[in-house]
């Protein structure tokens, strides 16, 4: 049987977002697998430098719909570690309530997506309906069912109040009962099993050579999370379990996935029990002064890191977004290479990718020398100012 | 005047007028049911129709570089191979508008042409993903063809007879043997889902990985007739399974047994249906090892059980 080249993205129905996976395919086997990026690049790390400290969190907050939060809290925990500013306790457990919410609700998004990429329809309907709880419980705390806008420097916008805490503890226990039912479907449902089981294999010693994060490398029974390595918001004061499980392939990312809904549900409870009183946000100064700061973060997907540079104006000076997806496409290539292609959309949905997250830099391969090169700023500012000049078009010429 | 009956059998009923609107009714049973097993409201009665009527006034676009005639028949083939094994199929009575000794392996041959026009389709659409829904096709083929004809043939082992009539007079003749052959019937039932292409075996259709297989390049109404086919087969599939595996009630009269008829079909797409929604997709090679190392052993067991009784019973 001869070799087929088969494009799976950048547009394709297994995909959610745009993402190259070039398959060299023999029969159904998988030869050679390509990954390329750069679909989704939107310039928002330069845009990060043309804007204020506040208007940045804003940006950051619309790097990615699902772990939206994420980004908006890592950076600014970054901003005030370099301002030097200490956030009321009460603003850290809000902020904690509501990065455990958007877990739950990307872990369920998760199971419905690759419920889908199985063909499993029915698990996906089911789990999709009952993720409608927790965004509603999220519209009715921030406003909004994705992107909430709750952080500001120095805090939280919005107060929770006491009224909302019967209402999150009841959609805590619908959930925790539908989540029970999906634990056992996942246990119990042979068809699904045997898609998951065996597919996209990571060994422990895979996970460790490439960087493989969240509950991609859990899943390989290395317990790295930053909520308990690195403790920030709230994560200190609550009691929780580092969910890892030892199948190290995709049936493993699901279980411990599942799991971790249930830790969730118990992390809010606690949360909602001890909330301490007092306000919610301090105040902030307008020009940070110069200094950097490095935050983590363990978004639903992995660890998200933040680095910021400050230079005493309003403005950062560079803003680096390293999103989980990034480090876990490393392994993409080791995980689809001689398995079956009808295992690639269930391999790529396992990573949970978010390439909205991922994409910050441009590699350039050149077809025809064959060979490729990596960009810096400048160089890519006078590449460009080069080609237009080649064609006439000069900026200096141009009026708005 | 023999030829205006013939007329109207063919084009009317039970030819192509009432199999086409039988398809796309149970076409709306199917979809509806799927969409009620997941919490979903399903769409209206009319939605096949409508699907049917909208692709045919779409815009069937050719690619420039595959063979247009062959691209263009296929699916007129396959539509014409299901509704040309409907008439050996007795529907109200134990006699089918046509017979002869060995009918049963004509059926079961114009059931197998529709698979063989869409890898065809595949095969001309010069696409990577119809090239692997096509091998995906003939693959799958492999895989269920001999269970289902061992099971229809152990049934027909019993009657001691290749016609579908004769079959269905045996069996009236003989209450209650048809439950000899129930392990047949869900063998049948089973191999139907991979001859349909659905869930658990919609592998040559799989969206998410080759996109739409065999039909990629297929839009406005040559797609159009895919499905239409696609319905039909359905329903001359299910009639099949009523004729072979659930033959009680033929002998009541043309409209009792008429009714009996449309109940047996429509159980038969209630159970695809019910599988199409509570199984995930298994892979290709799953679906082979089981086929081969589970279902046609039970295959095997059914005709061994059907000589044994032909054996001791009817001697």
């Amino acid at each position: 049987m001869g070799k087929v080249f088969i494009p799976i993205g950048p547009q394709h129905p297994a995909l959610k977002e745009p993402a190259s996976f070039r398959i060299l395919l023999e029969g159904e086997k998988v030869i050679e697998a390509n990954v390329r990026l750069g679909y989704n690049h939107r310039g928002v790390e330069k845009a990060c430098e043309e804007r204020t400290y506040l208007q940045d969190m804003y940006l950051l907050e619309r790097v990615c719909g699902i772990c939206s939060h994420s980004h908006s809290t890592c950076f600014i925990q970054a901003v005030e570690e370099i301002a030097g500013i200490q956030i009321p306790p009460r603003a850290n457990y809000i902020r904690t309530i509501i990065a455990e919410l958007e877990r739950i609700h990307s872990h369920l998004l998760w199971l419905g997506v690759a419920g889908h990429e199985v063909g499993f329809d029915s698990l996906f309907m089911y789990v999709w309906r009952d993720r409608e709880v927790v965004m509603d419980l999220l519209a009715k705390i921030s406003g909004n069912r994705v992107n909430y806008g709750m952080n500001t420097i120095g805090g939280v916008r919005r107060d929770i109040s006491p009224d909302l805490y019967p209402e999150i503890l009841k959609a805590m226990d619908v959930l925790e009962e539908r989540t029970k039912y999906y634990i056992q479907v996942a246990t119990e449902e042979m068809s699904f099993i045997k898609r998951l089981s065996g597919v996209g294999r990571l060994t422990k010693e895979d996970v460790e050579t490439l960087c493989v994060v969240g509950p991609t490398g859990r899943a390989s029974a290395v317990a790295r999370d930053v909520r308990r390595d690195d403790p920030y918001a709230a994560y200190a004061d609550l009691s929780f379990k580092v969910i890892t499980d030892d199948h190290c392939d995709v049936y493993g990312r699901a279980v411990v996935r599942v799991l971790e809904l249930m830790e969730c549900y118990s992390m809010i409870r606690q949360l909602v029990k001890n909330m301490p009183d007092g306000p919610v946000v301090v105040k902030a100064p307008r020009k940070v002064p110069a200094g950097e700061a490095v935050s983590r973060y363990e978004a639903p997907r992995g660890e998200d890191v933040h680095y910021v540079r400050a230079n005493g104006t309003e403005k950062p000076e560079r803003v680096k977004v390293r999103a989980p997806t990034l480090a876990n496409l490393q392994a993409m290539k080791k995980m689809l290479e001689n398995y079956y292609l009808a295992d690639v959309p269930i391999v790529v949905a396992a990573i949970d990718p978010c390439f909205s997250c991922t994409d910050r830099t441009i590699e350039v391969n050149r077809m025809d020398k064959g060979t490729s090169q990596l960009l810096s700023w400048d160089a890519l500012r006078s590449y460009s100012i080069d080609w237009y000049a080649k064609r006439g078009v000069r900026p200096q010429d141009i009026r708005l | 005047m023999a030829y205006v009956y013939a007329l109207i059998h063919i084009l009317v009923f039970p030819g192509l007028l009432f199999l086409v609107a039988f398809g796309l009714f149970a076409e709306w049973v199917d979809r509806k049911m799927y969409a009620r097993f997941q919490n979903r409201m399903g769409p209206p009665w009319f939605q096949p129709l409508a699907d049917i009527l909208k692709l045919f006034g779409k815009e069937s676009i050719v690619p420039e570089e595959v063979e247009p005639r062959m691209f263009r028949l296929l699916p007129m083939f396959a539509l014409a191979a299901t509704l040309t094994a409907f008439i050996y199929i007795p529907v109200w009575g134990t006699k089918a508008l046509f017979s002869f000794n060995g009918d049963v392996i004509v059926v079961l041959y114009l059931l197998t042409i529709p698979t063989l026009t869409f890898f065809l389709a595949g095969w001309y659409s010069l696409c990577p993903f119809s090239l692997l829904g096509a091998t995906r096709t003939l693959t799958q083929l492999f895989a269920y063809e001999v269970p289902l004809f061992v099971s229809i043939l152990s049934s027909a082992f019993l009657a001691d007879t290749w016609s579908l009539s004769e079959i269905a007079t045996f069996y009236s003749k003989h209450p209650g043997y048809w439950l000899f052959n129930l392990i047949g019937f869900f063998i049948g039932v089973f191999s139907l889902l991979g001859k349909l292409e659905k869930a658990p075996f919609d592998i040559p259709e799989a969206e998410t990985e080759i996109v739409a297989g065999s039909f990629t390049e297929y839009s406005g109404n040559l797609f159009a007739l895919f499905r239409l086919a696609i319905s039909v087969e359905t329903i001359v599939g299910a009639s099949l399974l009523a004729a072979v595996f659930l033959p009680f009630g033929l002998t009541l009269g043309p409209v009792p047994g008429f009714i009996f008829y449309l109940a047996k079909v429509l159980f038969v797409v209630v159970l695809l249906s019910l599988s199409h929604a509570i199984f995930a997709r298994i892979r290709i090679d799953q679906m082979v090892s089981l086929c081969w190392k589970c279902v046609a052993p039970l295959g095997f067991v059914q005709l061994v059980l059907n000589m044994i009784i032909k054996g001791t019973l009817l001697s």
